[in-house]
């Protein structure tokens, strides 16, 4: 009985350390990026998040992420049905070159594509400097690192459904007569239509999230290459608070989403 | 009829290769090419003026920096992630669910918004951090063990605060998998042989764990390392004192400095690499633990 009572007391003290960490790391923060965004109520909120140079820094996230995001759905499809339906030399390899963007930082990622493209000593220096290409501190290199940096995310998801659904029934349609094209749309889309969608909304958030990459090759000219992250740093550091955490709570809002659709995701799957 | 499959068999054959070399192919332009612009600018200089760009004082103080904070902040995230993995795993309280998700917002919420919340809330004029500075009630009782002057933020503490933050989650999404999968009948029967609970966590429950707490622990390592947008915003980065390595590179490529900038990264990516496969071989170990238990019950 003793032991029992003193078990409890156990119990109860691990709770509470687990849960007081996990509020003052994650819980705080969070609260405060929207009680931050609304210091000078919902007017100052929306002035924060409608000035010129925050609708041009979201809409240049929206075109990077309208490019970045589809580009590797197609690839995170294709790769994950050649991943999961061929045995071939070098899938490991494949796997591991895939999952590359998840460990380097960043700034790497962003260092690569300057040596890449910058017009003073680069890999293709010929050509950027021969027909006069604006690639880097440019549009085209900021759609580029974010989408080296995205592509793990709808592979990721879509592998592990695809390994689960059997290979039966792709089969069957084949030998019936179906060609490739009407196999994706009608036998294999629809079993793994909920993973395809949740790595798209991974791929999305990280998509307009991210800033270490796009910090480097952007060249950070505002109201030129100034995403919404950039925006943030910089409107942040000119003490314009409101501003910044009236957009940081855009991305945060975006991350919720992330949150929540995993949870939806997972109980869907149980049912 | 067997002709029919036979030309249908190869033109299957055919579209297969054809979509494994598209997928080789993108990976190549995407990740593989501008991967080996790093080994391609590196193979520029001669090897004898590439050890002064790894090993240069603000480079050595940036990588102390860099792994020590980023080992500190995965041992601090080890404990801590162990206790949560175990309290979502085995017990029920209210909220829980919540609590489950709000593990998973480091991996999603980007860096920046993170680095500017953190800020506002540590730094020495934030609700939290004006509670450290000298005149206040905290401050003056800080003062009494000789502590002086506690700046939150551009200090290691606001760096552990970064990785803290950004690698939470590795450590409990790797071990709640296998504390579910733990079969409770085996420490019932310790309890029963006459274990304490401290007895039967140590000798019984925590050999099946700690593979997969050595993994969350390289992964959150190799993720700490790694870090650059929270760090960037709130450690100050003061050369030879808050200087992160990845800021190093962010900061040698402001100056021009490709080589600089590629013989750190190059050591960074060694390391993250290593990490890496170390995760990896913990993993199938930890997987091959699992698959045994099984035989056994």
């Amino acid at each position: 009985m003793v032991k029992k009572k003193s078990y409890e007391w156990g119990k109860y003290l691990l709770i509470v350390i687990g849960l007081g960490f996990l509020a003052l790391v994650v819980l705080f923060p969070l609260i405060n990026i929207f009680y931050e965004a609304f210091q000078e109520g919902i007017k100052g909120y929306w002035q924060g998040i409608t000035t010129p140079e925050a609708r041009h820094a979201l809409m240049l996230s929206l075109i990077i992420t309208v490019v970045a995001v589809p580009l590797n759905t197609v690839f995170g499809l294709v790769a994950a049905w050649v991943l999961a339906r061929q045995n071939f030399r070098g899938k490991q390899v494949l796997l591991g070159i895939i999952d590359l963007p998840l460990t380097i930082s960043p700034v790497i990622v962003g260092l690569m594509f300057v040596l890449l493209f910058n017009p003073i000593d680069s890999v293709f220096k010929p050509l950027v400097v021969g027909l006069n290409l604006k690639i880097l501190f440019a549009l085209p290199s900021m759609i580029l690192v974010t989408t080296s940096i995205t592509v793990p995310f709808v592979v990721r998801e879509v592998l592990p459904a695809l390994e689960n659904l059997e290979v039966d029934q792709e089969e069957s349609a084949i030998i019936l007569g179906a060609s490739p094209w009407q196999v994706f749309w009608q036998v294999i889309l629809p079993n793994i239509n909920w993973a395809v969608l949740y790595g798209v909304i991974l791929c999305t958030a990280r998509a307009l999230g991210e800033f270490g990459a796009v910090a480097v090759v952007s060249g950070k000219i505002i109201g030129t290459t100034n995403t919404l992250t950039l925006h943030i740093e910089q409107t942040y550091s000119n003490y314009e608070s409101v501003a910044a955490f009236g957009s940081a709570s855009l991305l945060t809002l975006i991350t919720l989403l992330t949150v929540i659709s995993q949870e939806v995701l997972r109980r869907l799957q149980n049912h | 009829m067997i002709f029919y499959f036979i030309t249908k068999l190869q033109a299957l054959i055919r579209y297969q290769l054809f979509l494994r070399g598209l997928i080789f192919l993108y990976v190549g332009v995407i990740i593989i090419l501008p991967l080996s612009a790093l080994f391609w600018k590196l193979s520029q200089q001669p090897i004898q003026d590439v050890f002064p760009l790894i090993t240069s004082d603000v480079a050595l103080d940036a990588y102390k920096l860099t792994f020590g904070s980023a080992l500190l902040a995965a041992l601090i995230n080890s404990v801590f992630g162990l206790i949560l993995a175990w309290i979502l795993v085995r017990y029920d309280f209210p909220g829980k669910q919540f609590a489950n998700g709000l593990i998973d917002i480091p991996l999603a919420i980007p860096g920046v918004v993170v680095g500017i919340t953190l800020i506002s809330l540590y730094s020495p004029a934030g609700s939290l951090g004006q509670f450290f500075e000298p005149d206040s009630f905290f401050g003056q009782f800080l003062q009494i063990f000789g502590i002086e002057e506690v700046n939150l933020t551009s200090s290691l503490i606001g760096i552990l605060l970064a990785q803290i933050f950004v690698t939470l989650p590795f450590v409990v999404r790797t071990v709640q998998p296998v504390l579910t999968e733990f079969d409770q009948e085996i420490e019932e029967a310790a309890m029963i042989l006459g274990a304490t609970p401290w007895q039967c966590f140590w000798k019984v429950i925590f050999p099946q764990i700690l593979p997969a707490l050595l993994t969350g622990f390289s992964l959150a390592l190799a993720r700490g390392i790694g870090e650059f947008g929270v760090v960037f915003l709130i450690s100050g980065n003061i050369p030879n004192e808050t200087l992160m390595a990845t800021v190093y590179i962010y900061q040698r490529l402001e100056q021009f400095d490709f080589a600089g900038a590629t013989a750190v990264a190059i050591v960074l990516l060694i390391f993250a690499l290593i990490l890496l496969v170390c995760a990896g071989i913990l993993q199938r170990w930890s997987n091959r633990y699992s698959d045994n238990t099984l035989e056994i019950s």
